[in-house]
């Protein structure tokens, strides 16, 4: 169903004059005859009091970004409540290869009382180094800065620096207090410009280990999505240097500068930092989806192409005809129960988008979408990057500037060959979500409470993706709901097996016996029931 | 799993936590909002606070979580957050329409210093509708802390002394427990025709029906003529000290109703407790419904003794949960050799006393010797298992890492509970609650028999 301006003007209504004016803005009807193209407002603040799903720009550097690398101790200087909130919470796998500086479920606070409050906390900070430092020694050491942090001015680029000097190790410092920015974005861009600052390019390696050198980045290993996707490339023959962050580590992250190709799986979260690698190293990117088959397929396919080696091609053949035998009869299955149904797809930063493709797989149509915390550019496509205002609360997240790495700096395709490919493939390119939605769909950025009940009403989509916030109040309503944050403690999601798994999930919500229960039986049944009759009854 | 962590204890000196075993203010303030009826919670910070507490919730819950942020950005904390209060409070009655907002702070707003009551004097309330609020700083006590001032702000706002004699009827504070143990309380109180006035009271709320409808504001939920009334009650009985002493003590401030601090009613000893004083106070006589249950728990008690009796078990939690699950395996001949809150001993300025001296008591008096803590973690509380092994571990949900690394059954109990479901559906109070904790405490440790067992030791009858 497609929803019309009037409708649109409706919902928008109900709100007060400011809030409409705004979420205007936010909210578009596709439409592609339109006579300029459509413009849609990302990235700046949530209105006070909107009931938004949004969080903060600690919950994007340590939460998202950081956390997932696995041999670093993870320090959260602030009250309690932060660093347990991002202990487990978010399905970043991480396998063991050494148990014993494997530090992924562990959770590690400062603890800032009152009197850290008033006096500073800085020398707390610097004894809880010390700790970890006596009981587990581990490679690199991160600190993420909570709100009162910046309130009060401790300085965690010094700690982190005398602390450095004392043992000998990488202690990172991320000042990603919670109202920086105004959402997980902001947190997002400090942690990965620390990263590229700090880390990136320290390891000595100066050659790749191996032919096909690939960085997968922005890539979190949700529910396994990162193992998959590791599991397809490496059987067509690359070889993957390092992954930002799922299941990553400080160590291979070290040398990410030796790859001869950077993978981009969510934009939002490190666009500028495949930028950056390649003014510094030479590096070119590529824009890739493993979520779908197809969409896996044509990124397979893109890769090979960038580096034309026939026998790569080939074998990438042969990996995409092995793998669509062994589960295209079975999506089709699946098909059959999800054929002709729509959804809403509400996520992050890029799960938006490639969602779409897998639904649209299953047979169904995505008639809203719409993003947390994008940019202008993840909806309209990286040409309107220019032309983006710079609000003060952008301005406020420092910005990194890399220049050519003397040494390293190394040109991986000629500049004929580059725009040759260019042509082809999405080197260094991203057309954004909207280009790819059908006419009279919706696309709504930062959707709230309010209108995810109001949209509903009118568009009444049979299943919605969305998180956790929104799940139930979603499935009190009757209808199913899933996280594609965490996956619903399903996954993974993303390549050949992930989209099995997504397929089996999403019928399963379909078919689940349990949603004909709601009405109870009596519901249906008048208490009395009696016939008419004319003739003589019994006493 | 947890390879990292040495048997050897080392002291830490930096006074941080590693696996932390509390959470902090805002998030209790945030549950306990959502039992008042018609309440939309309001966390006045940035919008991860709000975020994840709607998160933790929602997950230990399975159910709607709803609650507005002050999303704050760098310049309002700057400037202070009176502003984005104020637009949230305008915007929450125009869009939500709840009957109350209840603000509860974060550490963010409380280090700036905002005025939380001036600033909702100048905001535009409409008529007949509430703002209240709560300072929950995170940096002091835990989200028990949090559920406790929530409560404090509920009695502040609402409660009021209108009649010359207090009416009969009962004032009980759950403290942060599950929607199921408070039906279960409140349905003791009815059997002994004990009329109460249960605040905060999520049942209805965060257990609600499946209807087909989502209800922003479902049924449940203690109403704002109840909560006013509380002021007239004849007795609080505060049930669990960290959680519901100081609502309590100030409701005897303000309107003159004396206390009752009980412990939260977990287990044999603190049911009855509860229902003593529920009889003193109405001078009815137990019911034989009740009596019936108490006798059905004694005597699966004694019949399957042998199930658990002196079995080690370690118990970590919030801390008057903790307090009743320790006194409830003493009473079973259980052996609790450690015992640990993350909460600290004493919330600042409540007269809540020491965790430690009454845990250490209840074990002396049983003869068993044990570590305690309050304010503790759970890399400590690993650290003691290492050193002294148990056969069972009572806790929450983070047991679970400890439990796999060192191959020790573990029931849930208490909160978070995320990665189980229907928990928060059945009670742990009342006899009932002690028969479903006997359950879990008895299967978990026989399922751990059974899969240990020799084939020629395998029994069908135990």
């Amino acid at each position: 169903m497609a929803m019309t301006e009037k409708q649109l003007e409706e919902i928008l209504a109900k709100y007060p004059s400011k809030v409409q004016k705004n979420r205007k803005k936010h909210i578009l009807v596709r439409d592609s005859a339109a006579e300029t193209p459509q413009i849609i407002e990302a990235n700046t603040r949530t209105i006070p009091g909107i009931i938004t799903n949004r969080g903060c720009a600690y919950a994007g550097c340590k939460g998202v970004v950081i956390g997932p690398l696995k041999d670093m101790v993870h320090i959260t200087h602030g009250p309690v409540g932060c660093a347990y909130y991002t202990w487990g919470t978010r399905r970043n796998k991480a396998k063991s290869e050494n148990p014993e500086k494997n530090f992924i479920n562990y959770c590690f606070t400062t603890d800032m009382q009152e009197s850290d409050i008033v006096f500073g906390g800085e020398k707390k900070l610097a004894k809880v180094i010390d700790d970890v430092m006596a009981i587990f020694s581990p490679n690199a050491i991160s600190i993420s800065a909570t709100c009162p942090v910046g309130l009060i001015g401790d300085d965690l680029g010094a700690v982190a620096k005398r602390a450095e000097e004392k043992y000998g190790i990488q202690v990172l410092s991320f000042n990603c207090e919670g109202y920086k920015g105004v959402s997980q974005s902001a947190g997002h861009h400090i942690a990965n410009n620390g990263l590229m600052e700090h880390v990136i390019g320290k390891g000595d390696a100066e050659e790749a280990p191996a032919k096909y050198a690939i960085n997968l980045l922005g890539e979190y290993n949700i529910g396994g999505d990162g193992w998959e996707v590791e599991r397809i490339l490496k059987e067509v023959g690359y070889h993957i240097v390092t992954i930002m962050t799922g299941d990553g580590t400080y160590e291979d992250l070290k040398n990410a500068h030796v790859a001869e190709l950077n993978l981009v799986q969510c934009h939002r979260s490190i666009n500028y930092i495949a930028e950056m690698l390649e003014i510094k190293y030479g590096t070119p990117w590529l824009k890739v989806n493993f979520v779908g088959v197809q969409a896996t397929c044509d990124t397979l396919r893109d890769i090979a192409q960038y580096f034309g080696d026939e026998a790569l091609i080939q074998k990438t053949e042969e990996v995409i005809a092995k793998e669509l035998a062994r589960i295209e009869a079975k999506i089709d299955q699946y098909k059959k129960i999800c054929e002709g149904k729509t959804a809403f797809c509400f996520v992050g930063g890029s799960r938006g988008h490639h969602f779409q493709g897998l639904f649209k797989e299953l047979g169904m149509e995505t008639v809203l979408a719409g993003y947390e915390f994008a940019h202008r550019d993840d909806y309209e496509g990286r040409q309107v990057i220019p032309d983006i205002k710079l609000d003060a609360d952008t301005k406020n997240i420092p910005d990194l500037h890399v220049e050519k790495d003397p040494e390293r700096f190394r040109l991986k395709l000629s500049p004929e060959r580059y725009e040759e490919l260019k042509k082809k493939i999405p080197l260094s390119q991203y057309c954004g979500m909207n280009v790819e939605m059908k006419d009279g769909s919706v696309i709504v950025d930062d959707l709230n409470h309010f209108e995810t009940e109001e949209f509903i009403k009118i568009l009444k989509p049979d299943i919605l993706a969305s998180g956790i916030k929104d799940k139930y109040v979603i499935q009190k309503m009757g209808l199913p709901s899933k996280q594609l944050h965490s996956y619903d403690y399903s996954g993974p999601y993303a390549g050949f097996n992930g989209a099995l798994n997504f397929a089996e999930d999403i019928c399963m919500s379909f078919t689940s016996p349990t949603w004909n229960f709601i009405t109870p039986p009596w519901k249906n049944e008048p208490l009395l029931v009696g016939t008419v009759t004319e003739e003589e009854g019994v006493a | 799993m947890l390879d990292c962590t040495p048997k050897e204890i080392k002291e830490r000196t930096g006074g941080g936590l590693i696996n932390p075993a509390k959470t902090c203010q805002p998030i209790g303030a945030m549950y306990a909002a959502l039992g008042i009826h018609k309440c939309l919670p309001h966390s006045h910070g940035s919008q991860g606070c709000c975020s994840f507490h709607r998160m933790h919730l929602t997950r230990h819950f399975r159910d709607p979580v709803m609650a507005s942020t002050s999303s704050f950005t760098e310049g309002s904390s700057v400037f202070g957050g009176g502003a984005n209060l104020k637009a949230s409070i305008k915007n929450v009655f125009t869009m939500y329409d709840p009957d109350v907002i209840a603000v509860h702070t974060t550490c963010l707003t409380e280090t700036i210093g905002d005025d939380i009551p001036s600033i909702i004097r100048s905001a535009e309330v409409p008529e007949g509708k509430v703002v209240i609020h709560a300072n929950t700083p995170s940096y002091q006590g835990s989200h028990i802390t949090g559920f406790s001032n929530m409560v404090k702000g509920m009695v502040n706002y609402f409660a009021e002394a209108t009649e010359p004699i207090k009416k009969e009827q009962i004032n009980v504070i759950p403290g942060f427990v599950n929607p199921a143990d408070m039906r279960e309380i409140k349905r003791l109180l009815k059997l002994i025709g004990a009329k109460s006035v249960m605040f905060p009271d999520t049942s209805g709320v965060v257990d609600s029906p499946m209807t087909g409808e989502f209800q922003m504001y479902p049924e449940g939920g203690t109403t704002v003529a109840e909560l006013k009334d509380a002021g007239n009650s004849k007795l609080t009985v505060a049930l669990g000290r960290f959680a519901s002493s100081d609502g309590a003590e100030v409701l005897a401030k303000k309107c003159l109703v004396p206390v009752a601090t009980l412990k939260t009613p977990i287990g044999i000893k603190a049911t009855d407790a509860l229902l003593m004083v529920a009889r003193r106070a109405f001078a009815k006589e137990i019911p034989a419904e009740i009596e019936l249950e108490r006798g059905q728990l004694v005597d699966i008690m004694t019949d399957t003794h042998f199930h658990f009796h002196g079995k080690k078990v370690a118990i970590f939690g919030d801390p008057d949960i903790v307090t009743g699950i320790a006194e409830f395996v003493l009473s079973l001949g259980m052996i609790p050799v450690h015992v640990l809150t993350g909460t600290p001993g004493g919330a600042i300025g409540s007269a809540v006393g020491s965790f430690e001296e009454d845990i250490q008591e209840m074990l002396s008096q049983a003869g068993v010797k044990g570590n305690v803590k309050a304010g503790g973690d759970l890399f400590t509380f690993h650290q003691w298992i290492k050193n002294e092994p148990v056969d069972l571990i009572i806790g929450n949900t983070y047991g679970k890492y400890i439990a796999r690394a060192e191959d020790i059954p573990l029931v849930r109990v208490g909160f978070p509970v995320l990665d189980r479901s229907v928990h928060s559906y059945m009670p742990i109070v009342g006899y009932r609650g002690a028969m479903r904790l006997l359950e879990m405490i008895s299967n978990a440790l026989l399922d751990r028999q059974d899969r240990d067992a020799a084939d020629e030791d395998f029994e069908l009858v135990m």
